[in-house]
């Protein structure tokens, strides 16, 4: 049997009075790769603020690696969903995934040699590693999501959480994002929020449909039987994950 | 036009202008990628409270203004940190309020007759040595600041959430950004007064961002371009008799269009000549 790594038990998460997540129970083990789907507004970036201890509750629990969230900090890698914000900014590629490193033992000022190499490293890893001096503005949609993801590389995650990671990146780009999610899966557990569901499906070997609740599909393999190119319609696989449990 | 140079005064202000001119591109840099130039505009108005209180209770100015700047910076980082949402109206409050304060303070202060103008404006020409040094230690903490928290302040401004997964304690950045940024603020005052202190701190910058693509590159080109400004504006307003605050932000105005212009047209030659 594999190693746990994500558990929530019961876990309900109200919003002004009104509940956003309702009796959430998820279990994940090393080396799953779970897509999380469902309607906006359903729930689904709560839930990772929640894995992520940006929110609280006190319903329900979530443990990861048998530690409360806060302890396990360190070995969440994070790659939130709008990176196109702050472009303007002046922060070079390198400088932003050496924010990877923040909370490390640093020296005086700077950064030290070691965490330059990870993070030229990390940014090899996701295939970008030329553009390392490069201001971060300059960068496409898609490579800029290379750089979050290295970013989140850095601390050499157990579990790594994407936010609609392929939301702003063309077709081919978003193809390139899941293979690097592929091999990356292959050191740890994957948990990524997605609209793309033909894409996801091809990748996952999780679904979880989250509308205020959420229900688990962990053999999903008869869903992504047909589509190989075309896109699979979102609403028709809600509707028979709907006609399943819900 | 030279001859500032070797006037008693005016070499005071020479490099009174310099230090504030690197203060004011430091803390500038941080303002503008922060996003607080109305946060940064409110605490200038706030400390006018600081001078008030100053002259009232027979307090250096410097001290007053720092003092009621540090305050009301503190606030400020607690109330955005708290309601993100409502943060300018709490400016606005802030602005408005440290206003009053001064003004009714310096009434109540029996037989001063303030020279307002010289604080909506400032008061470079009238520098003393003792300020010189005073501004100079003040660059010596903001560089200290930003030397040894640059990681840290460099992930905090850029991405605020993200800092905050990996375990940084946000606010205390924040706090520390905003507090630094205030007594900057309160010495940028003295060259160009309270009402005008917010173009010191972004025209340069904005300049710089066009050309630097690191925070500590932006800092060093705002300090190097707004110490270039106000010399010139310090030569203009000798020359012409023209109020010296004014002056420079007018000469840095006019600068960063000749700026934007030459950019514009230095693209377009590029690409025509990568046309042909």
């Amino acid at each position: 049997m594999s190693k746990k790594i994500l558990e929530i038990d019961n876990l309900t998460f109200n919003y002004d009075g009104a509940n956003v997540l309702e009796n959430i129970n998820l279990s994940l083990n090393e080396k799953d790769f779970l897509a999380i789907i469902g309607p906006n507004g359903g729930g689904k970036s709560t839930l990772l603020k929640l894995i992520l201890d940006i929110l609280q509750t006190k319903n329900g629990k979530i443990t990861i690696n048998g530690q409360n969230p806060t302890q396990q900090l360190s070995h969440i890698g994070y790659v939130p969903q709008n990176t196109n914000i702050n472009t303007s900014f002046p922060i070079k590629v390198i400088e932003v995934v050496l924010m990877g490193h923040i909370s490390d033992k640093k020296p005086i000022f700077g950064y030290s040699d070691t965490e330059k190499a990870c993070a030229l490293g990390a940014l090899s890893q996701v295939g970008i590693e030329e553009f390392a001096n490069a201001k971060i503005g300059s960068l496409s949609g898609g490579q800029r999501q290379r750089v979050m993801i290295a970013r989140a590389l850095c601390n050499h995650p157990a579990l790594l959480l994407l936010d609609e990671p392929t939301a702003s990146i063309d077709v081919n780009g978003q193809k390139q994002i899941y293979e690097l999610l592929k091999e990356l899966n292959k050191h740890m557990t994957i948990v990524v929020v997605s609209h793309d569901i033909s894409v996801t499906l091809n990748y996952a070997n999780k679904v979880a449909y989250i509308n205020k609740f959420l229900t688990l599909h962990s053999n999903i393999s008869r869903f992504s039987t047909t589509p190989q190119n075309g896109h699979f319609c979102e609403v028709e696989l809600m509707q028979m994950f709907r006609g399943k449990n819900v | 036009m030279f001859e500032i140079f070797t006037v008693d005064f005016m070499q005071n202000a020479l490099i009174a202008g310099t230090i504030v001119s690197l203060i004011s591109g430091i803390i500038g840099s941080l303002i503008v990628v922060n996003r607080m130039v109305f946060l940064a505009g409110g605490i200038a108005h706030t400390s006018y409270g600081g001078i008030g209180f100053a002259i009232f209770f027979g307090l250096p100015i410097f001290l007053g203004a720092s003092i009621f700047a540090i305050v009301a910076s503190v606030l400020m980082a607690f109330l955005t940190l708290k309601y993100k949402e409502r943060v300018d109206t709490f400016i606005g409050l802030i602005w408005a309020t440290g206003m009053a304060i001064g003004v009714i303070l310096i009434d109540l202060t029996p037989g001063y007759n303030v020279d307002l103008m010289s604080y909506l404006f400032g008061s470079i020409l009238v520098v003393e040595t003792a300020d010189i040094y005073t501004m100079l230690g003040v660059l010596a903490i903001i560089l200290t600041v930003v030397i040894f928290g640059y990681r840290n302040i460099l992930a905090v401004s850029y991405d605020s959430q993200y800092a905050h997964i990996r375990g940084l304690n946000v606010g205390l950045f924040y706090t520390l950004i905003l507090v630094t940024s205030s007594i900057g603020i309160v010495m940028t005052m003295k060259v160009v007064g309270l009402i005008l202190v917010i173009a010191m701190l972004t025209i340069p910058v904005f300049i710089a961002e066009k050309i630097s693509s690191s925070l500590i590159g932006m800092m060093i080109y705002s300090g190097l371009i707004s110490t270039f400004f106000t010399i010139i504006g310090l030569m203009v307003s000798y020359n012409y008799n023209l109020t010296t605050g004014a002056t420079i932000i007018l000469v840095s105005v006019v600068g960063m269009i000749l700026f934007l212009v030459m950019q514009k047209s230095f693209k377009i030659l590029k690409e025509e000549i990568l046309l042909k």
